[in-house]
């Protein structure tokens, strides 16, 4: 069964946004509701049906995220999210071994969850290397295993990226890190669900998945810890001793389930539902390349999730056009909103100029998005670049083939 | 982030868009800001023989404030003479477009708009009396 029933209400804006959040399939939040009412118990209760009702459904979960990347159920413990799995991931690991090795590898286009903790054990002493990523956003292996050495912990690369959709070779990775006897750790949370994922055949170590990524419920994730060879971390959160002393903390038994039917669902309709997005993703961006000279899609094509399009429109301001498409919710790749005015450290790791990074929107599509609406979001996107170009003095420039680099511009 | 209904209307409804002939002796023309900023600014004015702006146009690169406080701006410098349209602030149209705190650089790069293209003009003129 494949539900491509309309979720929102008619006054919501067309959502296109899937890389921030999805919605919650209404199978999984079916899933869910008795660990709400009847089945409350507390999972770690061993001496009454309250309890074994709700470690059941816990433990049921566990089993279909473990089969989502071919990992052991027993190698799967429950977080809040893909920012503590990341935490935990990298920071338990380095920690553990802190004695021997002090290394650790990732790459500049992570999210700001890696980055942050990567920046935190510098500060502890610990070496990072941040590799850069081709113009196509993928890292290159041969940077890769050079950066690698007998110092090097964990080598922490994302699956797909949050804002451009690449998917990172994992497999390779894995083989290198294999090879070179250091962990790998990858960010699968827009990957799980939307890929094929292999923990075995891939050689990952350490997987960090998220629920609301893959149509689950917010609030929690999941991290794969690798029992053989053994993967050893340091926990962050301390107390009775739960998720095989990781994590410990009563487990949020109905985010559990919710989580695992969303990880079933995602694996049974995974192949299908990838046709079916790439089908709108190239419907989608053919409607705006048919209707709009000078319009660029940020980040590799081909090794690409199908539910993303990440599009520089030249000459037209990214957070004005968002302004515009007031029936569409989409994010601008550029974090202009922010008072930094910075844009995109992804599009910028890419290559891509600041200009043009600052005209750039994410679309993100999913589960729930139709063909009718990924016409009505092309004719807005169409009109609305059209109109904001004409308002546009570097528009303007380029007609009259004024080259804008030979201008001296004032930063400001 | 919400916007005020003015911003919001010369977002939607811009006045004034388009553009003046720049090598035009009673025309001046500024153009501000940078592209890799996330706005660029050309306003121009056009100077009438009684020394009153007769016309005012702008293209605007950027976000919705920034858009809303050029086109405001081209209302604001019709009628008046160069020396007035001198004197509007940056706070004055930051003020009547309620615009948040993150936004006040783009009435920051109206006001050097407007100051821009009163120079350009002035320059032209100068050159012309010599």
């Amino acid at each position: 069964m494949n539900v491509h029933t309309q979720i929102r209400r008619n006054d919501q804006p067309i959502y296109l946004d899937y890389q921030a959040t999805t919605p919650m399939d209404p199978r999984v939040l079916e899933a869910m509701m008795p660990y709400f009412t009847h089945q409350f118990g507390n999972p770690h209760s061993r001496s009454h049906s309250y309890g074994w009702e709700a470690e059941e459904g816990v433990e049921k979960a566990r089993g279909q995220v473990a089969k989502l990347i071919g990992a052991d159920e027993k190698e799967v413990i429950f977080t809040s999210g893909a920012t503590e799995s990341n935490n935990l991931a990298i920071r338990g690991v380095a920690e553990f071994y802190k004695d021997r090795k002090n290394h650790i590898v990732t790459t500049v286009t992570e999210h700001k969850c890696v980055l942050d903790t990567c920046r935190h054990l510098e500060q502890q002493g610990f070496e990072v290397t941040y590799l850069p990523v081709q113009k196509n956003g993928l890292i290159d292996l041969d940077a890769l295993r050079a950066a690698i050495t007998d110092k090097t912990v964990v080598v922490s690369v994302m699956a797909v990226n949050n804002e451009i959709g690449v998917i990172q070779p994992l497999a390779e990775i894995g083989k290198i890190c294999r090879e070179k006897k250091t962990f790998f750790h990858t960010d699968a949370a827009q990957a799980a669900g939307k890929i094929a994922l292999d923990v075995e055949a891939m050689n990952i170590d350490l997987m960090s998945i998220s629920g609301h990524k893959i149509y689950g419920p917010k609030g929690i994730g999941a991290l794969y810890v690798r029992r053989k060879p053994r993967v050893r971390l340091v926990p962050l959160i301390v107390g009775g001793g739960q998720e095989r002393g990781f994590r410990s903390g009563t487990l949020p038994t109905p985010l559990c389930v919710g989580l695992g039917e969303a990880a079933e669902i995602a694996m049974n309709e995974m192949e299908g539902e990838a046709k079916r997005l790439a089908k709108l993703q190239a419907r989608m961006l053919k409607g705006l390349q048919d209707h709009l000279p000078e319009i660029f899609v940020n980040g590799d094509l081909e090794h690409r999730i199908p539910g993303n399009l990440n599009i520089s429109f030249a000459y037209v301001e990214g957070e004005s056009l968002m302004m515009g498409i007031k029936n569409l919710a989409v994010s601008s790749g550029s974090a202009c909103t922010s008072a930094s005015l910075e844009p995109s450290y992804v599009l910028r790791a890419l290559g891509v100029e600041e200009e043009m990074a600052h005209t750039s929107l994410r679309i993100g599509l999913g589960r729930f998005t139709t063909e009718h609406e990924v016409d009505t979001a092309v004719e807005e996107l169409v009109r609305h670049v059209k109109k904001l170009r004409e308002m546009s003095p570097l528009w303007e420039m380029a007609q009259e083939g004024i080259d804008i680099k030979s201008i001296e511009w004032a930063a400001h | 982030m919400a916007y005020s209904e003015k911003l919001i209307d010369h977002y939607e409804n811009p006045r004034n868009i388009g553009s003046l002939d720049k090598s035009s002796e009673d025309v001046g023309t500024g153009l501000v800001g940078a592209p890799a900023c996330g706005d660029v600014m050309k306003l121009q004015i056009k100077v009438g023989a009684d020394g009153l702006i007769e016309d005012a146009k702008f293209k605007t690169f950027g976000c919705g404030s920034a858009i809303a406080s050029s086109s405001l701006v081209t209302e604001w410098v019709k009628g008046k003479t160069i020396d007035e349209a001198e004197t509007i602030k940056n706070t004055d149209i930051a003020k009547h477009l309620a615009l948040p705190p993150v936004k006040i650089h783009c009435s920051v790069l109206a006001e050097d708009a407007i100051k821009a293209a009163i120079a350009d003009y002035r320059a032209k003129t100068a050159k012309k009396a010599e």
